[in-house]
């Protein structure tokens, strides 16, 4: 019923297969770090596959009509169903497999913070709860980027977007990132995991265990955005490796019920490197908003912590 | 050839076509009047009469979406939705149409809130004409069962490819039992053999589907889209000739009831041409003529017939089961005026509002509306408002 073929996991990125189903001359942003989740997730997940595209930056920017980026079958149908048509699709190949003995492939779906936060939030936890073999990999880069720089409920506290303005009187976003990964588990899904384009064999050996993993799993992936968050495109990858050397972002995975953190972070760095290359961040480091920055720094100690006990407590 | 007479409700009628259809997947939410239907494949699935995959989704709007990935991968697709669910899934219902993806959903027509109203309006299916989506309108649970069969054959056929509605009144026909004549699998399997898609997902044939249009091409593949509606009703004969060979039961885009030396002729939709056409009967006792015209297919719009039917005679009335805030009409009357707006000779258009809500219609209304015609006539002029037949009388 599953795909046989298994996904295998690496050591080095010598390692990496060298067939590329995402081509290049798609027209995502310089820096922009969605492109590498896609390469990784084409290379990892073994053929047949098929993707499933949510409305967002990837889905505009690799397909504009005549042109496409994708080398394996991709559906686009709107925001916030990726989730579902997804369903549909897996549902479909798991009776035409048994009635004509179709290639059953595995079901990539691919949607931002916005498409899975928000307004995709219905489809997906329909989605998980039903069981349908997926992967859904959300890449968040933290803001509505294809409408402008919109807050979503994947804005980290304290950041400036459009619609959550640095102003006088309310200094950005004021409200927590929502746990993407625990709501996921919630669902009594089997595997769900954190990733980051700076630690790419982590990520790539993740979501090898997500291909390798019969039902619905979710791979939640930090892209850096030097449109939305002010930065110069060449120190994306930097400002990724120090949202986990903060602890902003920290690498874990969820699998057989145990939570394990698979990049510890023994020593932070202090959370003003971070924000101090991005323009979002940039009025947190002003001596008015300190309250703010503490609090943010509270929030980060404090999860971090939860995170540990949870990874002990298994 | 015209099979095995059995009673059932429309929603069981309809869910026995799906299942004789032999769908390969099944994705709805339940919305009452519809729920039957929902409910009878769920057991169809599950007590093993019916290979399929049935997706119990978590709203409408995912149920079309599954719906049109399903329908993507090759699959032969049904779902089913009444009222606020056909307005949740209204976004995707245009991408299904868009996408080419032929699937065949069964609507128990049903008002619009507010105020909520469970009972029959045709809210539902107007607010659908415009998708892209054909539409064809059952008369009693017969009719049901069988467009529900022909909607597969239309729908996958490689001129048409695109999603079909089978409306049917809600409670009118989806509660109320009615004996029907089934078909034996065996007719059926002949008559739909497994579909046969078009560019189906295929991994070792990859394509994209839903791509993004600039302003170059989205024109063009407006006009491609646009230009499949006129090859419909071809399809739809073909299909209507084939049947009628299989069952002896005749179906035509345009059903006309004494249509031959009647001067007045009301149009309408549904449930109510029945009582309609028993209700001009009883006229034509008493020395009263009027043509009842009920539509079978209605979208496309059968334009050019029913301007050939309509023209000749001198008053016509346009029987709206819904409303259409601030519109020049009501829906049907909108398109029944264009269709015989270039009309050498045209009738006095009358609107009358009718059965909103599940309200009875009954043959006393037809003839209120046969005595507003002769009024009319006698006028030479048609009044600029609709009227309203069956509003309570304080």
């Amino acid at each position: 019923m599953y795909v046989s073929v298994k996904a295998t996991p690496i050591k080095s990125l010598k390692e990496l297969p060298r067939t590329e189903q995402f081509a290049p001359g798609h027209r995502l942003c310089a820096g922009c770090g969605i492109p590498q989740v896609v390469r990784f997730a084409l290379k990892a997940v073994p053929d047949p596959k098929v993707v499933v595209n949510a409305t967002g930056c990837l889905e505009v920017a690799t397909t504009i009509f005549p042109y496409t980026s994708w080398g394996v079958p991709w559906v686009h149908v709107a925001f916030e169903n990726a989730a579902a048509v997804a369903s549909g699709i897996e549902a479909a190949f798991r009776v035409l497999s048994k009635k004509y003995g179709t290639k059953k492939p595995k079901i990539i779906v691919f949607g931002g913070d916005g498409g899975t936060f928000d307004i995709g939030f219905q489809a997906l936890s329909g989605a998980l709860e039903r069981g349908h073999d997926l992967i859904y990999i959300c890449y968040d880069n933290e803001a509505y980027m294809n409408t402008g720089i919109q807050r979503s409920g994947a804005t980290p506290k304290g950041a400036s977007t459009t619609t959550s303005p640095a102003g006088k009187a309310v200094p950005g976003k004021m409200e927590r990132k929502k746990n993407l990964i625990e709501i996921a588990i919630a669902h009594g899904i089997k595997y769900a995991a954190t990733m980051n384009p700076a630690f790419p064999i982590d990520m790539y050996n993740k979501i090898v265990k997500a291909a390798n993993t019969p039902g619905p799993t979710v791979l939640h992936y930090f892209t850096p955005c030097p449109t939305g968050w002010y930065f110069d495109p060449s120190r994306s990858i930097e400002i990724a490796r120090l949202a986990v050397q903060t602890r902003i972002w920290p690498l874990y995975e969820y699998e057989d019920g145990k939570i394990r953190i698979t990049v510890p972070v023994k020593d932070p760095k202090p959370v003003e490197d971070y924000f101090k290359l991005q323009g979002r961040f940039r009025h947190l480091l002003e001596p008015e908003n300190k309250w703010l920055l503490d609090e943010i720094k509270r929030d980060i100690e404090e999860n971090w912590n939860r995170l540990l006990k949870l990874a002990e407590q298994k | 050839m015209m099979g095995k007479r059995v009673g059932m409700n429309g929603d069981r009628a309809v869910a026995f076509a799906a299942k004789q259809a032999k769908v390969d997947v099944i994705s709805a939410y339940p919305i009452t009047p519809q729920t039957i239907i929902v409910e009878t494949l769920a057991e169809y699935v599950n007590n093993g009469e019916l290979d399929a995959a049935f997706i119990p989704v978590e709203s409408e709007h995912s149920a079309l979406s599954a719906a049109i990935g399903a329908s993507l991968a090759g699959a032969r697709v049904f779902t089913a939705t009444s009222s606020q669910g056909l307005a949740l899934m209204w976004e995707i219902l245009w991408i299904a149409a868009g996408l080419r993806a032929p699937i065949v959903m069964a609507m128990g027509n049903r008002a619009l809130s507010p105020n909520i109203n469970i009972h029959c309006s045709h809210d539902d299916a107007y607010a659908a004409r415009d998708t892209g989506w054909l539409q064809l309108f059952a008369e009693n649970v017969q009719e049901a069962y069988d467009l529900t069969l022909l909607a597969f054959k239309i729908a996958e056929d490689h001129r048409v490819l695109l999603p079909t509605i089978v409306n049917l009144d809600g409670f009118i026909l989806t509660h109320a039992a009615e004996g029907l004549y089934v078909l034996d699998d065996k007719d059926v399997d002949s008559f739909l053999p497994p579909r046969k898609p078009v560019n189906p997902i295929d991994p070792d044939n990859p394509k994209t589907y839903g791509p993004l249009d600039f302003t170059d091409w989205y024109m063009e593949h407006r006009k491609i889209w646009y230009d499949t509606y006129p090859n419909v009703p071809q399809v739809i004969k073909e299909a209507f000739a084939e049947y009628e060979k299989l069952t002896g039961r005749r179906y035509v885009q345009i059903k006309t009831f004494n249509a031959e030396d009647a001067d007045k002729a009301i149009v309408i939709l549904g449930s109510s041409a029945g009582t309609a056409r028993y209700a001009a009967r009883k006229l034509k006792e008493k020395g009263q003529n009027m043509a009842v015209i009920s539509l079978t297919q209605y979208r496309p719009f059968p334009r050019k017939e029913l301007r050939t039917i309509l023209e000749k005679f001198d008053v016509v009335a346009v029987l709206d089961r819904s409303l259409s805030f601030g519109s020049p009409g009501n829906q049907l009357f909108m398109d029944v005026a264009t269709s015989l707006y270039n009309a050498k000779k045209k009738p006095l258009l009358v609107n009358v509002v009718y059965g909103l809500g599940g309200r009875d219609f009954t043959p006393r209304h037809v003839e209120q509306v046969y005595q507003l015609m002769e009024e009319v006539q006698k006028r030479g002029e048609a009044p600029e408002e609709p009227v309203w037949v069956g509003l309570r009388e304080a």
